[in-house]
């Protein structure tokens, strides 16, 4: 790691920097909420961008939706080895999970657990989860302040994940948890130390051992754990894998459609019209789960690292350079979606987003996610003239969750 | 025009008049055939344009292309005779082909 930047980004307009010294992944301009601006300078004017310097070293950002897409297809000439954040991962602490993996062993252990969200496997699954939201909205207080986040959005992916994994349903909290404390640090207050944050982790392998040794001795069942201790890709895996898969599947199932969640309803109140267009026509409803998911991209970015030398949009990144795909930004480039900055719920071609990531890594969950979403959607309908947001929603700090830590709302029913 | 047939997962036909050297996928898209979804726009990197070609015509269409195969593979449903329909150029060869749907894009 470098030393610390010595311009602080957020005090800055983008054009008044010079673009060499633009480093869009600094902390500031995330907790400011100010990314947008710089992302549209770096499309328009340096579309494949070098940062000499930032907390994380070196890197490229590609921010435009063509560029993005090649290089996410590109898997032979982009590794996603050690790691898809732009963090590096902890020398004494690493978590090998299969997005962070190429192929082919990248693609055993995918094709070991994603039966368990494959569309078949969906149908079923759809009677108990619209259950659950009818339980959830139905428990909610009428014409009274409360958190969204907590109450709807948190609550719902933490119990489809409870499911999935078949976790003890009381303890489901815990997955919470985990996935926040994942992918915070010590600067984003979840936790005191890196050692306090690691000390948590482990306890979440500890639970984690417990199931895995249960289910090993049963028959083999359909929830991820049994998958993962009887799959012959992973049933040998070290706890290390077992952690580093774990935590994949817990915050790739908690921390994303939790936002898109949160992200539709701030969205539709910043949007009246397109609200008003919802409340006329709800069978525009898979289109808004489609536009919210584009809108709040709830992963800003993954990264890659070049195997070789490679060409793109006038630029060459090296060897061993650290490449960034900030797909927020690429869900925004005019150049493939038109209007990007507009919330328009009955958008065309509203499926191609960038939020689920392209080629050998796309989301596995997100036939799952559009599903909850739209289930949601639907409960929502049929409930409430409106989900009011009061104040503005809080923000995660951090480059990589784009999401909400807390949104209030008041309910108004029909 | 060269015609193609699509056949639901329910058993629904839609013929439909495609352009020679657009894909499949387009030819779909164009004519609103319910079932393909398209999310990446063509360019072989989402795997929601799966079709299974009719045995008979596999000999004129081909097999899965390596890029193709590699997102195939991530889909438990696929079958021997998958594609993606966004790899399968039109042409006049191609006249009265026939694919079925998969019951979900994945």
């Amino acid at each position: 790691m470098s030393e610390a930047p010595t311009l602080n980004m957020a005090d800055f307009e983008p054009q008044a920097l010079a673009l060499e010294d633009i480093d869009v992944s600094q902390r500031s301009i995330w907790i400011e909420d100010k990314k947008m601006a710089f992302f549209d300078r770096l499309r328009d004017e340096a579309p494949v961008h070098y940062c000499k310097d930032s907390e994380y070293g070196p890197y490229w950002s590609v921010t435009r939706f063509k560029d993005i897409m090649e290089i996410d297809n590109n898997w032979q000439d982009f590794s996603s080895e050690p790691a898809i954040t732009i963090i590096e991962p902890e020398e004494d602490f690493p978590l090998p999970m299969f997005i962070a993996m190429d192929p082919p062993v990248h693609d055993e252990q995918r094709k070991t657990v994603q039966g368990s969200v494959a569309p078949a496997n969906l149908k079923l699954m759809e009677e108990t989860i619209r259950k659950r939201t009818q339980k959830v909205l139905d428990d909610l207080p009428v014409g009274e302040q409360f958190d969204w986040v907590d109450r709807v959005s948190i609550e719902l992916t933490t119990q489809m994940l409870a499911t999935l994994f078949d976790f003890p349903f009381e303890d489901r909290r815990k997955l919470t948890r985990w996935s926040d404390v994942a992918t915070g640090d010590e600067e984003s207050g979840l936790v005191e130390s890196e050692e306090a944050r690691q000390a948590e982790l482990y306890e979440c392998l500890e639970y984690f051992t417990r199931l895995w040794h249960e289910r090993a001795e049963r028959g083999e069942s359909n929830d991820l754990v049994s998958m993962l201790a009887h799959g012959d890709a992973t049933k040998d895996m070290t706890p290390q894998e077992y952690l580093g898969n774990l935590i994949l599947l817990i915050v790739g199932g908690n921390d994303t459609t939790r936002n898109s969640m949160t992200g539709g309803v701030w969205a539709l109140n910043q949007n009246p019209g397109e609200y008003a267009k919802l409340r006329n026509n709800p069978s525009v409803i898979p289109n808004v789960v489609s536009e919210s998911i584009r809108w709040q991209t709830p992963l800003a970015h993954m990264r890659r690292v070049a195997n070789k030398d490679y060409e793109i949009n006038g630029q060459t990144i090296k060897a061993g350079d650290k490449v960034v795909m900030w797909y927020l930004s690429g869900n925004r480039d005019e150049r493939s979606i038109e209007n990007p900055n507009e919330f328009i719920i009955d958008r065309d071609r509203a499926r191609q987003h960038l939020s689920f990531g392209f080629g050998v890594h796309r989301c596995m969950g997100n036939r799952l996610a559009e599903m909850q979403l739209r289930v949601l959607w639907e409960e929502v309908q049929k409930r409430f003239h409106m989900v009011e947001v009061i104040g503005e929603p809080k923000l995660v700090p951090s480059n990589f969750v784009h999401g909400y830590t807390e949104m209030q709302v008041v309910l108004h029913s029909h | 025009m060269p015609k193609i047939t699509f056949i639901e997962h329910n058993g629904t036909q839609h013929t439909v008049d495609a352009e020679v050297g657009k894909s499949v996928m387009q030819a779909a898209m164009d004519n609103l055939v319910p079932g393909i979804d398209a999310d990446c726009g063509g360019e072989c990197s989402c795997a929601t344009c799966h079709v299974m070609v009719n045995t008979e015509w596999l000999a004129k269409t081909g097999g899965a292309n390596e890029a193709e195969n590699s997102m195939l593979d991530l889909n438990p449903e696929r079958a021997d005779n998958s594609r993606l329909s966004c790899q399968m150029m039109v042409s006049d060869d191609l006249d009265g082909l026939i694919v079925d749907l998969p019951e979900f894009q994945f």
